[in-house]
């Protein structure tokens, strides 16, 4: 199987997760006020979902550039290291005009499962970014024209697909590594501590999820640095 | 709102994602060898994925007792060893099933 396709297919439980984020998405940007194709093109140029959701919380507001322009720094930094941690990994075709338009595609979930490769291929990771790109704007434009229509029932099943790949990403790795599970568990304190305690829980997801992700992983690396040359520790 | 502020506003919004996405992307060609950041890079995408799994699934669906069956079946097949799809697929079932017995 040639890797665009392999790619393609390893996006399908993406592009599904997707479907239900930015379907709240849409119906999201239209009860603020937005027109359909408003919501689809913020969807088709920003894809990602913390950001876009605080995006137009700021947007029903005249004059807040700044604030744009803080939220969207704070809640998506996280990208810079995921385009760092991909760029160790990628092939040598995978350089010059194609990190300029695949590195569009750097989302959680994409960075998530491209990770889980030895070697990011380019063709791979094209194909990986292409179903939960659509997704991600058929998504949005189903809940903007359509709203509430859908079964709640089947929305509510269909909001956890996207916690479930985590899942399959993270478990392996922390039954295989006994560093992960510690930093697994550092990081579901931490994140528990700032849903739960009530000055911290005011703070954005975006920002939270940057924090907690952090502070665990640099935990993490002081106490079990990973051994030389073989970044995919062994343990 | 007016069209010229839509633009302004999505102008920002998708021109600071896309270029905090890029820009390391370029920047960063050669390899790391420093342990730290080699390590920081391996544990980051675990340390990410957790931090939005939990607690948010548990408020992601109608019951949370849906999300906690839904979390605990994905659990079991990814520790089986099953693929992405499998395991989301499944999950998601799980919620489906458990939600029909409260309504």
């Amino acid at each position: 199987m040639n890797n665009y396709k392999r790619g393609l297919i390893a996006g399908i439980p993406i592009a599904l997760g997707y479907l239900s984020v930015s379907f709240t998405f849409g119906i999201m940007a239209v009860s603020f006020g937005l027109s359909w194709w408003q919501a689809v093109l913020i969807s088709m140029t920003t894809v990602t979902s913390a950001g876009q959701f605080a995006g137009i919380g700021i947007m029903i507001h005249p004059g807040q550039y700044i604030q744009m322009l803080i939220s969207q720094i704070t809640i998506n930094i996280r990208y810079s290291f995921m385009s760092i941690s991909i760029g160790q990994k990628a092939d040598n075709r995978f350089k010059g005009i194609y990190r300029w338009l695949l590195g569009f595609f750097i989302t959680d979930e994409i960075f998530a499962v491209a990770t889980k490769e030895e070697e990011i291929k380019r063709s791979f990771f094209a194909g990986l970014a292409t179903l939960p790109y659509f997704g991600w704007a058929f998504g949005t434009f189903i809940g903007a024209i359509l709203g509430n229509i859908l079964p709640d029932r089947l929305m509510s099943a269909l909001s956890v697909a996207i916690y479930g790949m985590f899942v399959a990403i993270v478990v392996p790795e922390m039954k295989k590594a006994r560093p992960v599970l510690i930093v697994v568990i550092i990081a579901i304190l931490l994140s528990c501590l700032f849903y739960y305690v009530p000055l911290l829980s005011k703070i954005s997801s975006g920002i939270t999820i940057t924090i907690v992700a952090i502070t665990a992983a640099a935990i993490g690396s002081i106490f079990f640095p990973v051994k030389d040359e073989i970044s995919n520790s062994e343990d | 709102m007016k069209t010229s502020i839509f633009f302004t506003y999505l102008l920002i919004l998708a021109g600071t994602t896309y270029l905090i996405r890029v820009i390391p992307f370029i920047a960063i060609k050669e390899k790391i060898n420093n342990r730290f950041i080699r390590s920081f890079l391996y544990y980051i995408p675990y340390a990410v994925l957790t931090a939005m799994t939990i607690p948010a699934i548990f408020y992601a669906t109608n019951w949370w007792v849906g999300a906690v069956a839904g979390l605990i079946v994905a659990v079991i097949l990814a520790l089986k060893g099953k693929g992405l799809t499998t395991v989301a697929i499944c999950s998601c079932v799980a919620v489906f099933l458990v939600e029909l017995i409260r309504f």
